[in-house]
Order: structure tokens, then C-alpha cells, then sequence
């Protein structure tokens, strides 16, 4: 090897590290890339699979048909959609004051060392897995519906459809909607609480300073700061609660009907693509309609997505 | 005349609402220890330790005898396997948007794409997967299981890293540059331990996430009596061994499934725990 003065050591050596950066660079540049086409690609792939039944039957049909028998080539997705739908309505009510009502405490009355509890356990509950909720769900709620809930409602509300009980078994959408209210609880807690407490101090000050009460300053300053990151909070609740499969699966009843009671089962979509992955290729179409069912999962989630950004965009902008 | 003491109308609203507040709290941590208590309680008589150390024989499912070792196996395989393909890309990922598209449009792009992957349903990736491997000509398996759970892992994990990277002073980068240090050498061997707690989080919240589904492995990785063998053959896991045993019409089985589920459990809490003591322990290399 020939000699080398030192400067061109250094060169060489600059321009190794050099080069070993613009690499990390590209390869970085790309599993970015990578990870953005990947909701394109995972779009693409599922259309493409469902494109037999999106060909040959018209779009108003697969969505607002209620009709769904698999052996005679009739996919109405409609019960299935609004099982979905109800389903996470129910959980996103039962779940939203108290779990907003506790974040609130938990950031602005709580003693520290109530905080220095409640926090790591929620944490821990945060990571429980689905189905052990679901467990949960068959010996405790579904019992607890079935037998005491249902007929209680049925009794005093019972004149509004909305609480009527035809269906003593107690796999339900309340059942359903119970479960993932408790599931959602420790992640809209742990996000609204982060945000109510990056609401400056001084905001806080000012308005006991003027008079008011504990209350008032959280209803009238605090919240109103903290607006834009309660409802990221309830969002990243309901996409939970959304795509959730194994606890609802275990209590909703799974009986393709639009619901008309709370107290009723209902078959949401994600129960439905994971009961029938078995028989989905050896009946013809069927692979396409669950494709299909998974299509438009994805389809409500970026369309929540979108909406919600645009509503926090308008709001944090004004 | 002495006028009568009055609560004022703002008092009562402040009573009032604490003691809504109060009322939900002890509610919603009354309801998670409700979970862990019937977790173990109706678990806990179930669970021997054959459960643990056997795989299940004949007749498993009918009551006989055996265990779930093939599902603690396979879950195991299944998360481990998904959590380092996963951390091979978000790494990078989570380096790429603060040192080298830093404060950049671009920046803002990955991050909302990987927020909308956030949102995408477990069952949905299961489809993904299922699709890909058909189109790959690859059957139920755990290496199917594996890549399925690594796109499941990679938003929460790449978001972990994005926070705890975006908490690194700039102070301390200035520093590394101004010793003449590349981006690269400054995110790699600078930032990454300062970091490591957080990043570590970041994984292991992943892993438990991973761990506990089931949506999507339904798919992906199929389920077996056996323990895997190869990355190419099926794999039980445990969110499946606890619906399917669940499924059964024996009480027997019924209630393995209870103890299952409470193996399940155990395993996510004591990942917690030691996430937080090896987070606590790698804090000695964080310079302040």
C-alpha cells in the first residue's frame, strides 16, 4: 500500500462517514416512503381482492341491502355496518363523561399520591388484552345484562323501543358496548389527562385570582384550552373501540339484524370477516365479500380520520 | 335577624361535579380491578402446572389431558419475531423524521400516515396479511403471523419513538455536530442512548400489543397442537387458544380458557412492571 499523508487519511475517512450518512439517509428515506404507501397499498390490495363482487353488484346494494346469503350470492353488508355502528355508539357514551370526569380529577383535584397510584394501574390496564376483556365480558356483563339490566330497562323504558328486551340471553350490543367502554377507559384517560395537564398554570391562577371556583376555571379555562386534545383523546378511544374484534365477538349474540334495541345482538363487521374465514374460499364470492367487509372498515376509519383532523384544524385554528 | 348561611348556587355546582368526579373515578378503577379480579378468580383454580408445560394431547379439547404450552410458545415466537422486524423499520423511521426531514412537510406526511395506520382495525391487517401471503404463495405459518404482527406494531411503535425522541434538548445535538459528527453518527450513537428508556417503552408497549392480539394472527398464523418447528409451519397463540376453549360446550375446557387468559394476563403485567424497571435502569446513561 502506498504511503498516505495524513490529509489524506482525514480525506479518506471524512468521506467514508460521509458516504455512510447519505446511505442512512436514502435507506431511511425509504421505509418512510414505504410506510406511507402502505395505507395505499393495503387499500389496494383489498379492492382488488373484492373486485368481483364490487363489479357485479351495484354499490347502493352491498351497503343498504340487508339481505346476506352467502350460498345464494346475496352480500347486503347493511346489517353488519350498522351492528359496527351501534355497537361502538353505545361504548363511546358509556365511556366518554367517566372517563372524562376522571381525567379531569385525576389531573386537577387528585392528591399526588392518588395520582402516584391510579396512573401506573391504568397504564397496566391500558395493555390487558382484548380477550381477556372478552372473558370478562361472557362472565360478569353478559349474565349481568342478560338477567338484571335488560329486564330493569325493559320495565321502566321499555315504551321506547331504544330499551326494549326481546332477547334474554344478554349477548347484546350493551353487553358489546360495556366491554369496550371499559377498554377505551385507561387510553381516553391517560391522553386527556396528558393534555388537561399542559394547560399552563398561570391560565389557571388568573381565573381563581378573579373569584372562581375550581369548577368554573376547569369548565370555563382549562377545557376550553385543552378542547382540540380531549377530542384527539375521544378519537383515539373510538378508533379502538371501532376496530375491535375478539371482546365484542365473544358478547354480541352475532345474528345478522339491523337493531332496533340496544338489549338486541347484532353482528358487527369486524366479527363477521373473523367468524368466516374459514368457509371464505369454498364458497364462491364469499372471499370477495369479506374483502369487501374489511374494505370498508378501512374506508370509515379514514374517513373519521380526515373528519376529525379537518374539525381540530377549524377549531385549533380559530 | 341573623340571615340563614346559604350555599351559593356556583358552591353546589363545584359540590355537585366533584362528586361526579369522585364517582367516575372510583368506577373506572373499580371496573379494571373488577377485570383482574375475575381474571383470577375464576383462572386461578383452573391453572396447574401441566397447563403451563405440556402441549395438548388427544381428546385436549374434550376435557382430557394436556396443556397450552403450544400457545405460550407460539405467542412468544409470534410477538418476538413481530417486535424485531417491526423495530428494524420504526427506528429508522422515528431517526428519519428529526434529523434528517426534520421541521419538514414531509415529516408531517409520515406522521399522519402512520396516525391513520394507528387506526386501522387488527382484523384489517389480518386481511393484509391474508392477502399478501396468498399472493406470495405462502400458507397459514408463523413467519406469516410474524410479518402480519410487525405492520400491526409499527405505528405504535414508530409513534413511541417519535415522542421520546422529540423529548433529546437540542443542545445535545448542536453539541455532537459541533464536534463534527455526521447526522447519522449523532442520531445512532448520541441520541439513540439518551433515548433508550423511551425507546424501549415504545417497544415493549408494542410487544404487549402484539402479544394480546388476535384479529390478526386468525389469519396469518393459523393454529396447532404442536410446537412450531420451522417459521413455515402453523402456530397456536394464546388469545386463540382462549377463544377456542371458550368455544367448547365443556365446562372443563371452558374453564382452561379462564386460566389461559389469566396466563395471558400475567405475562402482559409482568412485561409492564419490567418495562418500567429496565427503563428505570437505563436512565444512567441519560445525560441531564
Amino acid at each position: 500500500m502506498a504511503w498516505r499523508t495524513r490529509e489524506q487519511v482525514t480525506a479518506v475517512i471524512r468521506q467514508r462517514r460521509r458516504r455512510t450518512d447519505r446511505l442512512a439517509e436514502r435507506l431511511m428515506a425509504a421505509l418512510s416512503a414505504a410506510c406511507v404507501l402502505l395505507v395505499p397499498l393495503i387499500a389496494a390490495a383489498l379492492w382488488l381482492r373484492a373486485w368481483p363482487i364490487l363489479r357485479t353488484r351495484p354499490l347502493g346494494d352491498l351497503l343498504f341491502s340487508t339481505v346476506w346469503r352467502p350460498q345464494q350470492g346475496a352480500f347486503g353488508f347493511f346489517p353488519f355496518i350498522m351492528g359496527t355502528l351501534w355497537v361502538t355508539a353505545v361504548a363511546m357514551v358509556l365511556a366518554v363523561p367517566p372517563s372524562l370526569l376522571t381525567a379531569i380529577y385525576l389531573a386537577e383535584y387528585a392528591p399526588p399520591r392518588l395520582r402516584a397510584v391510579a396512573n401506573p394501574l391504568i397504564d397496566l390496564l391500558a395493555g390487558i388484552p382484548s380477550v381477556v376483556y372478552g372473558v370478562w365480558g361472557v362472565v360478569v356483563v353478559v349474565p349481568l345484562v342478560g338477567q338484571r339490566v335488560g329486564p330493569l330497562l325493559h320495565r321502566w323504558l321499555g315504551v321506547v323501543p331504544l330499551f326494549r328486551q326481546d332477547n334474554p340471553t344478554g349477548y347484546s350490543i350493551l353487553a358489546g358496548g360495556i366491554v369496550l367502554a371499559v377498554m377505551v377507559f385507561p387510553i381516553i384517560i391517560a391522553v386527556a389527562q396528558d393534555v388537561i395537564r399542559a394547560v399552563p398554570q398561570g391560565l389557571r391562577e388568573a381565573s381563581l385570582a378573579l373569584g372562581a371556583t375550581r369548577w368554573q376555571t376547569v369548565r370555563n379555562v382549562v377545557l376550553r384550552r385543552a378542547w382540540a386534545g380531549v377530542m384527539a383523546a375521544i378519537m383515539l378511544g373510538f378508533s379502538r373501540a371501532f376496530g375491535e374484534t375478539m371482546a365484542v365477538l365473544m358478547v354480541v349474540g352475532n345474528i345478522p339484524q339491523v337493531p332496533r334495541s340496544i338489549l338486541d345482538a347484532a353482528y358487527p363487521l369486524t366479527a363477521l370477516i373473523a367468524n368466516n374465514y374459514g368457509e371464505m374460499m369454498s364458497i364462491p364470492l364469499y372471499d370477495a365479500a369479506l374483502m369487501g367487509g374489511a374494505l370498508i372498515l378501512l374506508a370509515i376509519v379514514l374517513v373519521f380520520n380526515v373528519a376529525a383532523r379537518a374539525v381540530l384544524v377549524r377549531w385549533v385554528g380559530s | 335577624m341573623v340571615p340563614r348561611p346559604r350555599i351559593s348556587r356556583r358552591k353546589l355546582e363545584e359540590l355537585f361535579f366533584q362528586g361526579l368526579m369522585i364517582i367516575s373515578t372510583v368506577g373506572v378503577l373499580g371496573s379494571l380491578l373488577l377485570i383482574l379480579g375475575t381474571i383470577v378468580w375464576r383462572g386461578l383454580p383452573a391453572l396447574d402446572l401441566a397447563m403451563i408445560t405440556q402441549t395438548p394431547k388427544g381428546g385436549y379439547y374434550l376435557g382430557q389431558e394436556g396443556g397450552i404450552l403450544n400457545a405460550i410458545v407460539g405467542s412468544l415466537y409470534l410477538a418476538l419475531g413481530g417486535t424485531l422486524l417491526s423495530m428494524v423499520a420504526s427506528l429508522p423511521i422515528a431517526l428519519y423524521l428529526h434529523f434528517y426531514a426534520a421541521r419538514s412537510r414531509w415529516a408531517e406526511v409520515v406522521r399522519l400516515a402512520l396516525d391513520v395506520l394507528w387506526g386501522i382495525p387488527s382484523i384489517v391487517y389480518g386481511a393484509f396479511g391474508f392477502l399478501l401471503m396468498l399472493w406470495l404463495g405462502m400458507r397459514a405459518s408463523l413467519l406469516g403471523g410474524i410479518i402480519t404482527l410487525a405492520f400491526l406494531e409499527l405505528p405504535i411503535m414508530a409513534r413511541g419513538m417519535d415522542e421520546a425522541i422529540a423529548m433529546v434538548p437540542a443542545a445535545l445535538k448542536e453539541a455532537s455536530y459541533a464536534l463534527g459528527a455526521t447526522r447519522f453518527e449523532t442520531a445512532a450513537r448520541i441520541v439513540v442512548r439518551q433515548t433508550a428508556p423511551g425507546l424501549l417503552t415504545a417497544v415493549l408497549l408494542a410487544f404487549g400489543r402484539a402479544i394480546g392480539d388476535a384479529a390478526s394472527v386468525l389469519f396469518t398464523a393459523g393454529y396447532t397442537d404442536r410446537l412450531p418447528d420451522s417459521l413455515l409451519s402453523p402456530v397456536a397463540s394464546l388469545p386463540l387458544a382462549v377463544f377456542f376453549q371458550l368455544g367448547t360446550p365443556f365446562p372443563k375446557v371452558q374453564e382452561r380458557a379462564y386460566a389461559s387468559a389469566l396466563v395471558l394476563t400475567v405475562i402482559v403485567l409482568v412485561l409492564s412492571v419490567l418495562s418500567r424497571w429496565l427503563s428505570r435502569r437505563l436512565t444512567r446513561h441519560v445525560i441531564r
